[in-house]
């Protein structure tokens, strides 16, 4: 038994450490202060798809990524930890995308890579903190879905049995394949890039990549064709462009506030290091310290 | 996301050395892997970027996940039950990481799965595998064993073992008797073969094994009957696969407390014969210890380094008498001179590795084809540094790290003292190093004799020829006046011709030498990198003052002293 899942990533602002350039005039994230990275929970998503991969062989892994010709980083971060291959989304017309937007886009891309038993991705990304895109694509390819998923517990090769992480507890639910499920913080962390696969994979560039880099090592895309990462555009995924980017967006920033964090929730410890331990570690998870 | 690689500029520094042009050139013989797997480099750079890429997974891994669990492995430690060992969880999740990285193997070659790496980067992640948690770094760093099957086990036993420790099964070198332990030629376990098993079955006591229960196991045994001396003595491949040795009990250690000791029964346990009969000492042994030792220099380069960034933080944090501490001269001259250790602990750990790289690589070629008459000398220069520098390195780097642990206490004040603070795990993680794999004094006996032949002195004179920066001069006369005072002290000592007066001052010979040479490592590394300047400052200084210190003491010592000190 095996199956084929496709792991939706997208590449962030690393939000965690923000300084004073972090927004610009306009309300919008000043991505080119921030150094780009690969969308913590998608990384959760990518684990779980993993393990998936390591219980049962001869299962793919494919990475969907939509943003800027740079995104491409993702797509090779997922082969150095053992995914299989991946798309990368990029054209003008899809930047400005709100939440309908991308995930128009994403379920186009979907359909055009073909059949699959699983979606994951992360539950939500750190720049926006909507966790819409996970559900919206769902709801456009008509799928069932799955949300703040933990663990995968068990697959057949007609269901899938998902622990989810609630507020006040857990719970286990089983639904039928071909599924949707978005995958929370609290799930395994992802492992570590492989040595062999980053030597592997180091050199894979998407056309564009290509023609922006120096001509290093160009004789190895010929016979080393998995280093070619493919790029697609609207008109390669047949997506309507009114419903792309800005124009299909209907979502509009009104207004963007400085926020001065205030905290006032009680919490009571038991006086044991191991619940101290356990504080500083979601302290330190939700980034009110570090 | 820290990285211990990336936060660290010497390594770089030393990654880029001119040397590795030459060593990755017999490494990979003319990039001829390239067009078997798919992630051996095609060129040069290729290589050394390939290098970078996986040194920043292991920083990523060290500073995220080992050192993390480094407290909490020491507190909980190994167990044992029923003659099985359980590692601390937080070893455990170590492990699980460098194996889903593949960081097992490094350095075999690509057919065996390996990654094909010199020792130089390999040592570099063993370097910053140890600043995060030395005891890990044992069980890490036993892949090493794997060298040693590589090189004298047969074709069929590469390509049985090898591919699984590069999978990541564990390796263990069962050396130590109770009562064997320097004194390795009293090995008793016993070998005997088997017509009916068709192997060798080993019957004795192991003790004091590094991760005892290891997935494959090199075993020193004696297999000819009757002899009593290194000549009878052999090497051995256990797999735990096949029982037959069980864990007595696991010793209770003052450091490197995640990494288990342990007491090994053999109860006919099958085995197969590495290399050739009587050969297992004399041979086999003396070539794991060497890889070994260099293997605990980087472990205590490790410590050294961490120790360093514990000192630094406390005293830039801790204020006293209205100021950081660090800005009092007592304080901020033991941060400067626990750098300047580092700093030269390094790059001789580096020197070194780079001179087995060369002899080992040369080697490894010979078995294919014969060397050429210049490739021959090459190798037996390169193997006759790599002799003389991995005793001296091995004494001096673990001796530092010792001074460093102990300082960065003396830096924490009674908070040091404390549990609170990591210094006190790595002062007692740091003193097993200058003990095992040969003790200090050990090293010295192995490294007299490369003062007495002059090895020392004539690689001292080849630093010395080379090309300095102007404003570096003033350094390099001191390192020259620090030299002659080596040429005049071993004068004085040799000249009486009496082996135990030179025996008496062998250590005091020995570290003036590694004086002028750690010195004049730095001199270099200063010459290309200017932020090595305060170390090679700081440490010629200190160095200097030792030296003069010796001098001192061999310049009045009356020999008829030596009754003085000789307790019967």
């Amino acid at each position: 038994m095996s199956f084929k899942i496709i792991v939706l990533a997208k590449q962030v602002p690393d939000t965690r450490n923000v300084g004073k350039d972090a927004m610009k005039a306009d309300g919008t994230v000043n991505r080119g202060a921030l150094p780009a990275i690969f969308n913590p929970e998608d990384l959760n998503a990518l684990e779980q798809a993993l393990t998936l991969k390591d219980r049962y062989p001869g299962t793919t892994i494919t990475l969907l990524t939509m943003g800027p010709g740079r995104a491409a980083e993702i797509i090779r971060e997922g082969l150095y930890r053992g995914a299989d291959g991946g798309y990368l989304l990029t054209d003008r017309a899809f930047a400005g995308a709100d939440t309908l937007a991308t995930s128009y886009a994403l379920s186009m891309a979907i359909r055009k890579i073909g059949a699959f038993d699983l979606i994951l991705s992360g539950r939500q990304a750190i720049d926006g903190d909507t966790a819409q895109v996970g559900p919206q694509v769902a709801e456009k390819l008509g799928l069932s879905q799955i949300t703040y998923a933990e663990e995968i517990l068990d697959m057949t090769e007609k269901s899938i049995t998902v622990k989810r992480r609630l507020e006040r507890g857990i719970e286990i639910v089983t639904g039928p394949l071909p599924i949707l499920v978005t995958v929370n913080g609290s799930a395994s962390e992802c492992r570590p890039r492989n040595a062999k696969l980053v030597q592997k994979y180091k050199h894979a560039k998407t056309v564009t990549e290509k023609q922006e880099a120096a001509a290093d090592y160009t004789e190895l895309f010929s016979h080393r064709p998995y280093l070619n990462l493919e790029e697609w555009s609207v008109a390669d995924v047949q997506a309507d462009v009114e419903q792309c980017g800005l124009s299909g967006s209907p979502t509009k920033v009104k207004k963007i506030e400085n926020v001065i964090f205030q905290a006032k929730e009680n919490l009571t410890l038991q006086p044991t290091d191991e619940a101290i331990d356990q504080l500083m570690k979601e302290l330190i998870a939700n980034h009110t310290i570090g | 996301m820290g990285n211990f690689y990336l936060d660290t500029p010497g390594l770089k520094h030393h990654l880029h050395h001119p040397l590795m042009k030459r060593i990755v050139e017999l490494k990979e013989r003319g990039y001829a892997d390239k067009d078997k797997y798919d992630y051996a480099p095609v060129d040069f750079e290729d290589a050394m970027d390939s290098y970078e890429k996986v040194l920043e997974i292991v920083g990523e891994i060290c500073e995220n996940i080992i050192a993390p669990n480094a407290e909490d492995v020491d507190k909980e430690g190994p167990t044992v039950s029923n003659g099985r060992v359980t590692y601390a969880s937080g070893t455990q999740r170590n492990l699980e990481a460098v194996r889903k990285a593949g960081l097992m193997g490094i350095s075999m070659p690509r057919r065996y799965n390996g990654l094909n790496f010199p020792v130089v980067p390999y040592i570099m992640a063993a370097d910053m595998v140890s600043r995060a948690d030395a005891g890990f770094e044992n069980l890490w760093g036993l892949q090493d064993c794997a060298e040693t099957l590589y090189e004298f086990g047969n074709e069929e036993q590469r390509q049985k073992y090898i591919p699984r420790v590069c999978e990541g099964s564990t390796m263990s070198m069962d050396l130590t008797e109770p009562d064997a332990g320097s004194d390795l030629q009293s090995v008793m376990l016993k070998a005997t073969y088997s017509e009916k098993d068709q192997c060798w079955l080993l019957n004795g006591v192991k003790r004091f094994i590094t991760n005892g229960d290891s997935d494959i196991h090199l075993v020193l045994a004696r297999s000819e009957e009757g002899t009593r001396d290194a000549r009878g003595l052999s090497m051995f491949i256990y797999d735990k696969r096949n029982g037959g040795v069980n864990v007595r009990r696991i010793e209770n250690k003052m450091g490197i407390k995640g990494s288990p000791t342990c007491e090994l029964v053999f109860r006919n346990a099958k085995a197969e014969l590495c290399g050739e009969r009587k050969l297992g000492l004399i041979k086999y042994v003396m070539a794991l210890m060497n890889g070994a030792r260099l293997g605990i220099m980087a472990q205590a380069v490790g410590l050294s380094e961490a120790a360093y960034h514990e000192g630094y933080a406390y005293a830039i944090e801790r204020k006293q008498f209205g100021k950081p501490i660090i800005e009092f001269p007592a304080v901020y001259e033991m941060i400067a001179l626990m750098r300047a250790k580092a700093d030269a602990s390094r790059s001789m750990l580096y020197e070194t590795a780079r001179f087995v790289d060369i002899y080992k690589a040369l080697e490894d070629i010979s078995k294919d084809r014969k060397l050429t008459q210049e490739e021959r000398t090459e190798m037996k220069k390169y193997a006759k540094l790599a002799d003389a520098y991995t005793p001296m390195g091995k004494g001096m780097t673990t001796e530092f790290a010792n001074q460093n642990t102990y300082d960065a206490i003396q830096i924490h004040g009674g908070s040091g003292f404390m549990k609170d603070y990591a210094c006190e795990r790595l002062y007692r993680d740091a003193r097993i190093t200058n003990i095992y794999e040969g003790t200090t004094q050990l090293q010295v006996v192995a490294a007299i004799r490369h003062v007495t032949t002059g090895t020392y002195l004539a690689q001292i004179r080849e630093y010395e020829a080379a090309n300095y920066k102007p404003e570096l001069e003033d350094l390099k006369n001191k390192l020259i006046a620090m030299t002659a005072v080596y040429e005049l002290v071993y004068t004085q000592v040799a000249e009486y011709k009496d082996q135990e007066y030179m025996d008496f001052h062998a250590r005091r010979l020995v570290e003036t030498a590694a004086h002028c040479i750690l010195g004049y490592l730095l001199l270099q590394d200063a010459n290309t990198d200017e932020s090595f300047r305060r170390s090679a400052e700081v440490y010629i200084n200190y160095g200097q003052a030792e030296v003069n210190k010796i001098e001192s003491f061999i310049k009045n010592f009356d020999r008829e002293d030596l009754g003085y000190y000789k307790q019967v």
